[in-house]
């Protein structure tokens, strides 16, 4: 294997509407942040990979636009997934390996508020007899929080401290969208969203982007002082049926956090994507994190979700803890898909 | 066990409706908003300073945010190719065979898709110069669609030199 490290790593405020910049508006100066603090002009980068979805923005070949915040000329090697962009920094990765690049470049961006995202979101679902009765993101997620909660895997107290902590803890950081201090007994007061799920067990609404680098050996020890060396990665998907999985764990993420290696040593800070309270309680539990593990330090996606870019930005959050060296070892976690079908787990750490 | 099926299902009627609040962006907005009073706007690269046009958020090709004030340019130009078409098409309501030409307006360093008017079909060529013929001010919107079609203008050709980067 080769050695590879996210170097560069840089984010959009998350806002519930941008209320004029289009989604190419919204990249550039993402793009042009991370490029400065990496040094890196376009011709330097070998490969470049993007993840976003057309369905949120209603028009086919979106994803085409985003390559004018990079400045595609003279052609450069890039690619796309229909994913958030921590899939597309997995391809990056694998690219990589393969030897056809030392320096990659990978984003996500994602403007939901043009659209209806729960009732979009439902079209990733078996089309024949699921999507014609259009089951809602929060609805789905309320199904698996009802089983959760009847199975006592999870309680409603737990799923608010949960909501507490990130906001809290996104005080911190100046791209969140919800953060502040909040009380469980209030947040247990306030009346339910979709049964059992009250608003701050749901995730905002939000738009943004977010883009990283990462380089092999020796160019990633130039581009940074400190690189986060990936030392795990992998990703696992669960059946499209809801019915034939269980959603009481996350058995895709604790296959994933296996094959990444996370129990191998302590984990110093833990980035997870959980849309939802419940599902950022359970894998929790899937990555087999301690009590010595700081959990999204960043707030998480319970304060800024800009999909399609949320699941990067747990992996530049989590890097970025590493170039600071407040921690030694951190694992990031995205997800995509209904009740956490799919699952990716990575693993950074520094030298 | 039940009596095996005698036909396959074939149609599965699963209307999708999603409704959008579709925002042009910045660029495009200023755009249109400007075609809305009459007004053609492009914008320069800041790296190698060409003007596109219509104007738009970044340089695709350098990937830089563009800068300045947009540049306004008139509504002349040159037509740098074209095609006959004699295919019809609900969408469109010109009559047939029609032109498709790309026009270069006066100034700008990237090209205008629009449709040639006023002009025998055998006619139409590379170099003509052409002018656009916009709606009544009245039914003037945020639309492309203000200009109607261009026509020539009964100048003389452009030298190919002056187009050739252009195509």
């Amino acid at each position: 294997m080769r050695e590879v490290a996210v170097v560069a790593f840089a984010q959009s405020r998350s806002l519930r509407r941008e209320p004029d910049r289009n989604e190419v508006e919204i990249l550039i100066p993402v793009i042009q942040e991370l490029r400065k603090s990496a040094g890196l002009r376009t011709e330097d980068i070998d490969f470049i990979c993007s993840g976003s979805s057309d369905y949120l923005a209603g028009q086919s070949f979106a994803f085409v636009s985003g390559l004018d915040a990079v400045g595609a000329w003279p052609p450069v090697s890039e690619s796309h997934v229909e994913m958030d962009g921590a899939w597309a920094l997995y391809e990056a990765w694998v690219k990589i390996q393969m030897g056809y690049a030392d320096v990659a470049m990978v984003y996500g961006f994602g403007k939901p508020s043009m659209g209806d995202l729960p009732e979009t979101l439902a079209l990733q679902l078996d089309p024949y007899l699921l999507t014609p009765l259009w089951p809602d993101a929060i609805s789905m997620a309320a199904l698996q929080a009802r089983l959760c909660l009847e199975r006592g895997v999870v309680s409603e107290r737990a799923m608010a401290e949960v909501a507490v902590r990130d906001r809290r803890n996104a005080k911190q950081n100046p791209f969140a969208q919800v953060t502040g201090d909040f009380e469980v007994e209030k947040l247990l007061a306030e009346p339910f969203l979709v049964s059992p799920l009250r608003k701050h067990d749901c995730s905002p609404i939000s738009d943004g982007a977010s883009a990283m680098i990462i380089a092999a050996g020796d160019r990633a020890r130039k581009l940074a002082q400190r690189p986060a060396w990936i030392r795990g990665f992998a990703h696992i998907c669960e059946p499209q049926d809801l019915g034939v999985r269980d959603l009481t764990r996350s058995r895709s993420t604790e296959i994933a956090a296996h094959q990444a290696g996370v129990g191998r040593d302590k984990v110093d800070v833990a980035e997870i994507y959980g849309p939802f309270t419940h599902q950022e309680l359970l894998v929790e539990r899937a990555l087999g994190l301690g009590s010595r593990t700081q959990v999204n330090p960043s707030g998480g996606a319970l304060a800024a979700n800009p999909i399609m870019a949320a699941g990067l930005t747990r992996i530049g959050e989590a890097a970025r803890r590493v170039w600071d060296g407040s921690a030694d070892r951190a694992v990031a976690h995205a997800t995509s898909g209904p009740c956490l079908q799919q699952n990716l787990v990575c693993v950074l750490e520094g030298e | 066990m039940s009596e095996p099926q005698s036909e396959t299902v074939e149609i599965l009627r699963c209307p999708v409706k999603l409704e959008y609040l579709y925002s042009a962006g910045q660029s495009a907005s200023r755009f249109l908003r400007a075609i809305a009073q009459g007004k053609l706007l492009g914008q320069r690269c800041p790296v190698d300073g060409r003007v596109y046009f219509p104007t738009r958020g970044s340089c695709p090709q350098h990937g830089v945010l563009m800068s300045g004030e947009p540049v306004e340019l008139p509504d002349t130009g040159t037509v740098v190719t074209y095609s006959i078409n004699r295919v019809p098409s609900e969408n469109i309501k010109l009559e047939l065979p029609y032109a498709p030409i790309q026009v270069l307006l006066d100034g700008a360093d990237t090209v205008l898709m629009h449709v040639l008017g006023e002009c025998p079909i055998d006619q139409v060529h590379m170099g003509m110069r052409v002018k656009a013929v916009w709606k009544p001010k009245s039914e003037w919107t945020t639309s492309i669609g203000n200009i109607l079609y261009f026509k020539p203008s009964g100048e003389p050709d452009a030298p190919f030199e002056k187009y050739k980067e252009h195509i």
